[in-house]
């Protein structure tokens, strides 16, 4: 599998200095909306002028290159152990050529090794369907808009928020509140409702993997997002937090299952620089297409 | 658009208001985590950084060196502020900044240091890594670069029409405060 490590160190590359087309057209139609002659819109202005930079030059779009997560679709018997190797060593060799940032700290320590692998660095998740083909998917999160991701447990009396659906989008709006700029607005959400602490976050980075346009299937679940969305562009948070109209891109919600004693709400906030791409790779393991 | 050149003298500084948009001109150190602790802790600074009438730039860039063993920043955007702000009053103080470049905005301590002594922060595009890697001109050194690694190391950069907003000046005023009153006011209103 050591091939793999070149169509990888690709999809890095092109993470870190390209934003997916459903971003960029969202990011150029909030610039459009934003005031002429405002601050909110000269951010708006700098920022469509930072993504045309970075894919020119094929630099990081942005300096925290962020934590390196990869969600492969795998047929049985394709060989993990070895993914996670290639995967490990193409974030060295993207390291090494400035497509990451020395960008992992030893907790206890503090060390910097300067080669972003340890634990948890990279993370991979693997899920196996019954289909010959390899999806190999990105996420680059920086910490910015890590920092600003909350988890709420319902009944929460101060906000209000029962355990309905309503009480959910108090605490969802709750946190596009108190996020205010310091996540890299204007952002996209991802939310689980439900879920344990672990995989209700889990499950609300996954939402990430979903396009800005797309529509969520589940009819209660489209109605808040749109409801969220709309309403989180009302508050006047705008890019930066510098006021304006564009708080947030996108909502993405999905549900799981949750025991009778929990009711988790898990957000997630992506910033504007949402590093996300994917490729499908062909049997010989090289690039057969790219997924966004 | 104001240009803010050095020397960055007090009474520059105390011209500035919330809201204005500056470029900024001259030599720049960064700082963030890492060098913030230090310092709090009674960390002393390489005898050639000197904050006095300087501006201190929350930023982890990336950095490469190229062919003849030159610095070359490849990616320069600024980190979020707000985790500074236990230390950011007393550094302000103790080091004589009259500017921190940051993002995301900072709490009531850091706001009246600035007022007391004359600083304000200076709200750069999170994000915007390339368009303010092309405002630095030079590379002029790296201090505690082995101790603290290349993105919490202390870089002190030569920056030309390096693009900010005021967002806390040294009058009291935060557009951060302003922006959360009025947004929180907007959802209470639709909750």
């Amino acid at each position: 599998m050591d091939s793999l490590q070149d169509p990888l160190l690709e999809l890095i590359r092109r993470t870190s200095a390209e934003i997916p087309d459903d971003v960029q057209a969202a990011i150029l139609d909030a610039l459009e909306k934003e005031k002429k002659g405002t601050i909110a819109e000269s951010a708006m202005k700098i920022i469509e002028r930072n993504i045309d930079l970075a894919k020119q030059k094929s630099q990081p779009i942005c300096q925290d290159t962020g934590s390196i997560i990869f969600y492969v679709d795998c047929p049985s018997g394709f060989d993990q152990i070895a993914f996670e190797d290639a995967a490990r060593n193409a974030v060295r060799r993207a390291t090494q050529k400035g497509y990451l940032r020395q960008n992992s700290v030893d907790s206890l320590t503090g060390v910097n090794d300067g080669t972003n692998v340890g634990p948890g660095s990279p993370t991979v998740h693997f899920h196996q369907h019954r289909s010959p083909e390899v999806n190999v998917r990105l996420i680059l999160k920086g910490g910015g808009c890590e920092n600003v991701g909350a988890q709420y447990s319902l009944p929460n009396e101060k906000l209000q928020a029962n355990r309905d659906l309503d009480g959910c989008r108090r605490v969802i709006l709750d946190a596009v509140l108190q996020a205010q700029g310091k996540g890299c607005g204007p952002g996209i959400l991802g939310v689980c409702i439900g879920g344990d602490r672990a995989t209700g976050y889990e499950f609300s980075k996954q939402q990430f993997l979903r396009t800005i346009p797309d529509r969520n299937p589940v009819a209660d679940l489209d109605r808040l997002e749109q409801d969220v969305l709309n309403t989180a562009n009302e508050l006047g948070i705008g890019p930066m937090g510098f006021g304006g109209k564009s708080t947030l891109l996108g909502v993405k919600i999905c549900a799981a299952n949750r025991l009778p004693a929990s009711f988790f709400v898990s957000v997630s906030y992506m910033c504007w620089a949402y590093r996300r791409q994917g490729v499908a790779l062909n049997n010989s393991g090289t690039i057969e297409r790219w997924l966004y | 658009m104001i240009q803010l050149t050095s020397p960055f003298t007090e009474a520059k500084v105390r011209g500035l208001k919330v809201g204005d948009a500056v470029e900024i001109s001259g030599v720049v150190f960064t700082g963030r985590d890492a060098v913030h602790k230090y310092l709090h802790e009674g960390g002393k600074l390489p005898p050639e950084v000197n904050l006095r009438d300087g501006i201190l730039y929350h930023c982890g860039p990336v950095v490469l060196k190229d062919e003849q063993g030159r610095w070359k920043v490849t990616a320069a955007g600024p980190t979020t502020s707000i985790r500074e702000e236990p230390y950011q009053g007393q550094i302000i103080k103790e080091f004589g900044l009259r500017g921190v470049i940051g993002k995301g905005g900072m709490g009531e301590r850091t706001l009246m240091a600035c007022k007391e002594h004359g600083c304000v922060y200076l709200h750069a595009v999170g994000g915007a890594a390339q368009v303010l890697a092309e405002c630095i001109k030079s590379v002029r050194n790296v201090y505690l670069l082995e101790e603290f690694g290349a993105p919490e190391a202390i870089w002190e950069f030569e920056v030309e029409r390096f693009p900010a907003v005021v967002t806390m000046d040294s009058h009291g005023n935060s557009l951060h405060k302003d922006v959360f009153a009025a947004s929180q006011a907007e959802l209470a209103r639709r909750v």
